[in-house]
């Protein structure tokens, strides 16, 4: 199949998803009560007028992210999932109330989707992981112990509070900040001297510090699955050739949140003078780099906000617009759909962003 | 011909970043070069390996790495240099105009710096001896000796110097060149606007003998610098108060901030002071009243509004000239903005009473003027009631001092930590108070410009001392 025929295809399956799950979630027997609420004070209707994405993009307005913060989390629930227990996972919070998004399944599903793209040359079945980060309210934290088990395997944790971190470094306790990451990296130097492990999750910031004080390679590491902060060219290509010294431990970046789910990498190094671009898991999500002001996608290898639309059983979320911006890169044979790369803060290139040591 | 662009130096080994900076014309906003840029990782990284530097630098005697600096001085002031990549270079000339260019400083000035430069490298062993008090340099080689009849022995502080330079002013990069004579290799983060200097010094080096891993050239970000200051054992840096203040107390750090200059006058000249309006003048504004050894402040028992009105006079009138003009005084900024920012600074202070600028009456325009291009400040005298004015005791990016009357009894407490005091009087016993006062780092005694130091005579802070320690040692017959 040629790219443009796999770009068509992929479309269409997003479109037939698309209409799934409108009905889903906007009819009174599966929708949850928020969008069955919302639907009412609109005056037009999802369920007969949502035919592809195209309409999601042009009838649905932003998702508020107050609405995740202010609302109780049982609005969220669809009909069919009352009654069951859900994750409540956060996102935010180093001021005031986190979002919080609901699940259930979702985090394994994509989770179980994502291990599919790992080379298990690099991240050995039946062996070790551990993952130095975020943990506490994050999705993230059962996410990556699921990874570790559906490679069949088990993985060890390392805590590190970004919210601490952030409000360190905003105060300009700049030599807190670092005897914290010292503080997680010690606890993740000991898992290593003490255990075997070949699989590591971590931010850019912990890999570097690790690899600072540890040889990685001669430790066990055999592959290092990446995300959290900003990865600019120089710093994919520093992390890639020095780090990880030039291939010999395999560096996975991911672009990711609660909200979305993870995103995959394009191939990239030297020939693509390391530009990260990420692939969303279409059609369950949806990244579009767009200029807020039209709603339109601008062009291909050009900067826009990056737009995420989530589109689960367990969770309908169109048109967040996520505090990134990203060039807008074409679709790739293994993703055939549009990218986002090298993602940064929005705004990043006019004011400072505390990203932190994390 | 293409932009020149100025990569990283790792350990010597040129190193691209995907992340460049613009060095700019101060005029036109054209661009001189692109300047790779690396994460801190990089610096990092590379210091894992100093050791490796500092074994390349101790293959040499002191001595020959004395006659590589001279070779290096006479190679930086008329040699034909690498410049960045794809072979380019660059010939002393360039150099020249290239920084006028960039920073601001007209050609006369850059050609100071340029000789001050060459007469620091030139005359290492000069300075070395001035810094060590006479030891023998192989005795820095062994790392033991004796002197004047005791056994010495020393020991490096560190593997590494780390430098947090500035943009300001080209001559500032004499204070480590001594380091490379010490064996102690250089990780330097250069002035955002001015790679020119710190560049073509180290490629002088290298192209006199130098071994090129002793040279880190890193361009980098605030967490690049903090990593430089925090991980070498020894750094110094270069800033504003704001900056400086954070390593204040730090023993490692060697912190140059602004120097507070100043030229006081005893009870027993005063009456002579027109004799010494000259050396008032060329204190506040040689090198364009950019260094931290020019006057910022006037301090005398008397007559302090009549020596305002009169320098007022003699500086009021200076205005922009070409670049290439001989007689050229003033520097035009590199950063339009930061001109803008003295400009209001000074101007709101002038709001609160007691305080006249006597330079106003004798310019012709404003302050702060479009000229020759670019955007300069012209030189501003205040007259300041007390040294309890904001504007009394304060250093500004241009040619800048207060005059202010302080009883002769009160002045060595009034002034403050003070980089140069030069005090014409010839009192002894305000001598004796001078010679005694802890807050003057270099002291002139009598009418000699505060913009003239003594290359033997370290006047903020000793590289020497800083660089290596003496111990006691005990060695078996």
């Amino acid at each position: 199949m040629s790219i443009d025929e796999k770009v068509k295809h992929a479309a269409d399956e997003l479109d037939a998803h698309v209409v799934e799950m409108i009905k889903w979630h906007f009819s009174p027997d599966t929708g949850s009560p928020f969008w069955l609420d919302w639907a009412k004070e609109q005056n037009w209707d999802p369920l007969n007028e949502i035919k592809n994405f195209e309409d999601i993009c042009q009838k649905f307005p932003n998702f508020e992210d107050e609405w995740l913060r202010d609302l109780p989390n049982e609005v969220w629930v669809p009909q069919p999932y009352k009654g069951k227990p859900f994750n409540i996972f956060e996102t935010g919070g180093t001021t005031g109330m986190p979002k919080q998004r609901i699940g259930w399944d979702d985090f394994r599903i994509d989770y179980t989707a994502f291990s599919e793209t790992l080379k298990d040359e690099h991240f050995p079945r039946d062996d070790y992981w551990m993952m130095v980060g975020p943990t506490g309210p994050r999705r993230l934290r059962l996410s990556i112990e699921h990874l570790a088990n559906e490679r069949g395997c088990s993985c060890y944790f390392v805590d590190l509070d970004p919210r601490w971190v952030k409000r360190l470094i905003a105060s300009k306790q700049f030599d807190q900040a670092r005897a914290y990451m010292d503080h997680a990296v010690d606890q993740a130097l000991t898992i290593l001297k003490h255990r075997k492990v070949s699989a590591l999750f971590t931010t850019p910031k912990l890999l570097e510090a690790l690899a600072e004080r540890k040889d990685l390679i001669k430790a066990g590491i055999k592959g290092v699955f990446c995300g959290g902060t900003t990865m600019d060219k120089q710093y994919a290509r520093f992390l890639v050739e020095e780090v990880c010294e030039g291939g010999k431990i395999g560096f996975v970046p991911t672009y990711g949140n609660t909200l979305m789910g993870l995103a995959r990498h394009h191939p990239f190094g030297a020939e693509n003078d390391y530009s990260i671009a990420y692939y969303a898991p279409q059609p369950r999500a949806v990244l579009r780099v767009i200029n807020p002001d039209t709603n339109n996608t601008v062009d291909y290898d050009s900067w826009g906000r990056v737009e995420l639309t989530t589109l689960t059983k367990e969770f309908f979320m169109p048109r967040f617009l996520e505090r990134d911006e990203a060039l807008r890169r074409k679709p790739w044979s293994e993703a055939p759909w549009d990218g986002v790369a090298e993602v940064r803060p929005f705004g990043a290139m006019e004011k400072n962003i505390v990203e932190g040591v994390y | 011909m293409n932009t020149p662009h100025i990569p990283c130096l790792r350990l010597g080994k040129e190193y691209r970043s995907f992340n460049e900076s613009e060095v700019k014309d101060y005029r036109n906003g054209a661009v001189k070069a692109t300047m790779s840029q690396v994460n801190a990782g990089v610096i990092r990284r590379d210091l894992l390996k100093i050791d490796q530097a500092r074994e390349a630098l101790q293959k040499f005697t002191t001595r020959e790495l004395i006659d590589i600096s001279a070779k290096a001085g006479e190679l930086f002031l008329n040699g034909t240099l690498p410049l960045g990549e794809g072979g380019r270079s660059q010939s002393g000339q360039d150099y020249l105009e290239t920084l006028s260019a960039t920073s601001g400083l007209p050609h006369v000035m850059v050609k100071r710096n340029m000789d001050k430069i060459h007469y620091a490298l030139t005359h290492v062993e000069l300075i070395l001896n001035g810094l060590t008090r006479g030891i023998d340099p192989s005795i820095l080689d062994r790392g033991f000796g004796e002197q004047a009849g005791s056994p010495v022995c020393f020991y490096p502080t560190t593997n590494a110097l780390g430098l947090v330079m500035p943009s300001n002013s080209p001559a500032v990069n004499s204070l480590w060149l001594p380091s490379i004579a010490l064996k102690i290799p250089i990780i330097m983060k250069p002035g955002r606007d001015e790679p020119w200097t710190p560049f073509r010094l180290i490629q002088s080096f290298i192209a006199a003998g130098c071994p090129r891993e002793a040279f880190g050239f890193y361009p980098t970000d605030h967490e690049g610098a903090a990593d430089i200051l925090r991980l070498c054992n020894r750094a110094l840096i270069f800033g504003d108060k704001s900056t400086t203040d954070l390593y204040a107390g730090n023993p490692g750090v060697q912190v140059h901030g602004p120097g507070f200059s100043k030229v006081l006058i005893g009870e027993d000249e005063i009456e002579n002071w027109p004799d010494f309006i000259d050396v008032m003048a060329s204190s506040i504004s040689d090198n364009g009243g950019r260094s931290c050894v020019n006057a910022s402040a006037i301090i005398v028992p008397k007559y302090a509004k009549e020596i305002a009105d009169a320098l007022g006079k003699r500086l009021g009138s200076l205005k922009p000239l070409p670049v290439d003009d001989p007689n050229a005084v003033l520097s035009g900024f590199a950063n339009p903005k930061m001109g803008e920012w003295i400009d209001g600074a000074i101007d709101a202070d002038l709001c609160q009473k007691g305080a006249i600028d006597t330079t106003a009456i004798y310019r012709t325009g404003p302050r702060l003027l479009q000229a020759e291009g670019g955007t300069y400040l012209c030189p501003t005298i205040v007259y300041c009631e007390s040294m309890d004015h904001p504007l009394s005791n304060r250093e500004f990016l241009c040619p800048y001092a207060s005059v202010v009357e302080v009883p002769q009894p009160d002045m060595l407490n009034a002034i403050g930590p003070t980089l140069v005091v030069s005090a014409i009087t010839k009192d002894e016993t305000f001598k004796r108070q001078l010679l005694s006062a802890s807050n003057i780092e270099r002291l002139n005694l009598g009418p000699i410009s505060t913009m003239k130091i003594s290359w033997d005579q370290p006047h903020e802070g000793n590289m020497f001392e800083f660089l290596y320690k003496r111990r006691s040692i005990g060695m078996a017959a």
